[in-house]
């Protein structure tokens, strides 16, 4: 019944989305007043995903093994917390959140709309309804994530052991929150392009909407490099993985956004400019979820090779994108001129910022894409890997993470007062960071010692625009900008130090041998067998020590048994200057097992940047909405 | 600035990134994309020694051997008929198992894959083997192959 509950709710919930956007046909045609109506629609097909979505995860957390995804994902011995997260560890049930998330994006934004437009209100909302429906489709034509099972099964299959981890139980939701949170970007652009009502007052509604998301995949990209980084016992943080690239080609979408609708916010510029951004995060987030979702790639993601999903998520991309672009090429040209401003001025550093993330954005899109197309043109296979992503993007992003030292020094719509001298302090710790590298580490390579240089200047240079005013005066805004900026610096100043001082030991050791790692002196001491709910697991007792500090670690190499899997579980210790990371793997008939050792001094920066620069996005939020609240006391005096 | 002028521009500042992101692209594509081979491809002598590419395939069963410091490791990557002695150094993924699909990613190395005196197939030293798949994965080339296989065996019916 359960699950028939829930399929029922998406029916509803796809009828619905149908009617909202008959309804906006209507309004846009014959000028009807449906914006109530559509609110109403809008927020119960929200509710109703939510309904079909609980209800999975109801036959998940009850290991209902009538229902076939259930079966084929998970196990009546799991740990419960698994039992759920299971649920949108597989494809069919991260689409249903996928198309959820969508939903209540929608009913949100139709609740909390509360600007005047209320011809773009209904544009936009038949638009997020036109979005949903073709997932709805998709989900009910070819994954039905409640089809049942005749007869039951006895047992369920089991999940990847990869992925039961706390890891997956937040990583997947958060990015899903932030990409599915830019469609609503998408379709308040869509919706403005139709009415032609971009303006200032668009981008401040469209703006909260695009932070919330960017924060999203912020922190989504960031947990998913450390759940990388020692789930997979590679040692490694970001490995240029495509389903790695399509969560990070969104990201540089809505941050290129995310800074052009400040212009369209502050000063009406850059129209066309930001709805055309707007249209491309969305469809990034389209890409991403194909690329995924569809099978094309073969990762640790891509579970199943099914063309006919893929051909339906690619028919789906195509139709939403060219539509959009084809709307823009129709509308854009009649949209009013922006205001005007130098080419020395915060608008064109703005535009200087978006064109070096687009470009950056073309490389990774060129990159992951290019072994699809040149596989489908000629048959023949290849792989483009960090050599090409480090090399040529590489290269980009550190002159950019110097022009974001630059940029917020300039003023709006013309520059009066030269900015070098309030860069000297920066340029001070460039040069001094330079030299000391060039002292203390002569034989890195050339990348990682620009990179330091690039990351003090820019850590310098992101709190100058906090100097000579007052700190209690200045927006939060601003503090969000400083905050996200420095944490730029604080994460480079991570990659730069992994990739430069990281020392890595591979060997068999006896129990009772002595191995060294960087600092470190390490001691196998034993090995012992332990157990867990589903699994059994060899550990490694080691011992390491460091002048007088010692610390244990216990690596584990873990099989379980539904399905039968082998998973490496790093040990790993923080220490305020570093990292030291332990794996331990296979037996060796003489009695010895190998062992891999790495200390990576500060490698923690590269995720505390990451953190850091949501935090800064976060508050940047709170000071959008406090001060949009207190400039309009309608806001408030609607529900008093 | 006009405004007209402005939108000019910024019109052709966004294609110049455009340009620019492509030429990039293509620039970095063209010798730093590493190619997929199957050991039907390698053996042909297609790929010169030295060429850093990928190497996709089955481990055969019951042709892991290690060898000397208990770190390096020979096996056969195998497509069904041709096959390929690999030599690797280091911790194997989790997912690596004989019997089941591989991809390696390294260089063809002098020197031949020999068994009772004959000379089988070319040597392969992989720097990193990829399990980036669950136990069900097959390399899609040997998928195929395994398709046409059967469709093969089809038609003789």
């Amino acid at each position: 019944m359960i699950a028939e509950a829930g399929l029922a709710a998406l029916w509803l919930a796809a009828g619905l989305a149908a009617l909202q956007f008959l309804l906006m046909v209507l309004a846009l045609r014959t000028g009807a007043d449906v914006a109530r109506t559509m609110r109403a629609i809008a927020i119960v097909q929200g509710a109703l995903t939510l309904v079909s979505f609980a209800m999975l995860l109801l036959v998940f957390a009850r290991t209902d093994l009538s229902v076939a995804l259930v079966y084929e994902n998970s196990h009546s011995a799991k740990p419960f917390i698994y039992k759920v997260a299971g649920a949108w560890g597989n494809h069919e049930g991260s689409m249903l959140l996928w198309v959820t998330v969508l939903a209540v994006a929608g009913a949100f934004f139709a609740w909390l709309y509360r600007r005047k437009r209320e011809r773009t209100l209904v544009a936009a909302l038949g638009s997020q309804a036109v979005l949903a429906l073709g997932f709805y489709a998709f989900l009910l034509i070819a994954s039905n994530p409640f089809a049942r099972l005749n007869p039951p099964a006895v047992e369920g299959r089991g999940l990847n052991p990869l992925l039961q981890d706390p890891g997956l139980a937040f990583h997947p939701p958060t990015l899903y929150l932030g990409y599915v949170g830019l469609s609503v970007a998408f379709s308040l652009a869509v919706g403005a392009l139709l009415t032609g009502q971009v303006d200032s007052r668009l981008a401040r509604a469209m703006r909260p909407w695009v932070l919330g998301a960017w924060i999203l995949l912020t922190l989504g990209i960031t947990a998913g490099s450390y759940w990388a980084y020692y789930e997979l016992g590679w040692g490694g943080w970001w490995f240029w993985d495509p389903v790695e690239n399509a969560s990070l080609m969104p990201w540089l979408a809505a941050t290129a956004l995310l800074h052009s609708i400040n212009v369209l916010a502050a000063r009406g510029a850059l129209k066309a400019w930001t709805m055309m951004l707007a249209v491309i995060a969305f469809s990034m987030s389209m890409v991403g979820t194909f690329l995924v979702r569809s099978g094309v790639l073969t990762s640790v993601h891509a579970f199943a090779i099914d063309p006919e999903r893929g051909t339906f998520l690619l028919a789906l991309l195509f139709v939403y994108v060219g539509a959009a672009f084809a709307l823009f090429a129709w509308r854009a040209p009649a949209l009013k001129e922006g205001a005007p401003f130098d080419l020395v001025s915060r608008e064109a550093g703005l535009v200087i910022n978006n064109l070096f993330l687009s470009v950056i954005l073309g490389i990774v899109f060129v990159g992951t894409l290019y072994p699809l197309i040149v596989e489908a043109v000629s048959g023949e296979k290849l792989s483009v890997g960090a050599p090409y992503f480090n090399a040529v993007a590489g290269p980009l992003a550190l002159v950019l993470a110097v022009l974001v030292g630059t940029g917020p020094l300039l003023t709006w719509r013309r520059q009066t007062r030269p900015v070098f001298p309030r860069l000297k302090v920066p340029a001070l710790a460039a040069a001094t960071a330079l030299f000391i590298t060039i002292v203390a580490a002569p034989g890195i390579a050339i990348l990682p010692r620009l990179a330091f240089t690039v990351a003090a200047f820019l850590a310098a240079a992101a709190v100058v625009p906090l100097t000579n005013r007052n700190p209690l005066r200045t927006p939060l805004a601003t503090w969000g900008m400083v905050i996200a900026h420095f944490g730029i610096a604080v994460a480079l100043t991570g990659m730069a130090a992994n990739a430069a001082f990281t020392s890595e030991t591979l060997a068999v050791a006896k129990p009772g041998e002595q191995l060294r790692v960087g600092p470190w002196r390490v001691v196998l001491d034993s090995v012992v067998p332990t157990a867990g709910k589903n699994w059994t697991a060899i550990e490694g007792q080691l011992r390491a020590a460091r002048g007088n500090q010692l610390v244990k670690l216990q690596p584990q190499m873990r099989y379980f048994t539904d399905p039968p899997t082998e998973t490496n579980e790093a040990a790993i210790r923080t220490f305020r200057d570093g990292q030291l990371y332990t794996v331990i793997g296979k037996p060796e008939p003489s009695g010895a097992w190998q062992l891999r050792l790495w200390w990576k001094p500060f490698v923690t920066l590269i995720w505390a940047g990451g953190v850091l620069i949501a935090l800064g996005g976060l508050v940047a939020l709170v000071g959008r909405v406090f001060r949009r609240r207190r400039r309009e006391p309608s806001w408030r005096a609607r529900y008093s | 600035m006009k405004p007209k002028n402005q939108r000019l521009v910024l019109v052709s500042a966004a294609l110049v990134a455009v340009l620019v992101a492509v030429l990039l692209a293509m620039w970095g594509l063209r010798n730093r994309a590493s190619y997929f081979y199957t050991p039907a491809e390698i053996n042909s002598g297609k790929v010169e020694v030295g060429r850093y590419v990928r190497l996709g395939g089955m481990v055969e069963k019951g042709s892991v051997r290690r060898i000397g410091d208990g770190l390096t490791m020979n096996f056969i990557v195998t497509d069904g008929t041709a096959r390929v002695g690999v030599t690797f150094r280091g911790i194997v993924p989790n997912l690596f198992r004989e019997g089941s699909g591989v991809v390696v990613e390294g260089n063809v190395v002098p020197g031949a894959l020999v068994e009772n005196g004959k000379v089988v197939g070319r040597r392969f030293g992989a720097n990193e083997i990829l399990a980036k798949h669950d136990e069900r994965y097959m390399p899609p080339e040997l998928g195929n192959l395994a398709a046409e296989h059967r469709a093969g065996k089809t038609l003789e019916r």
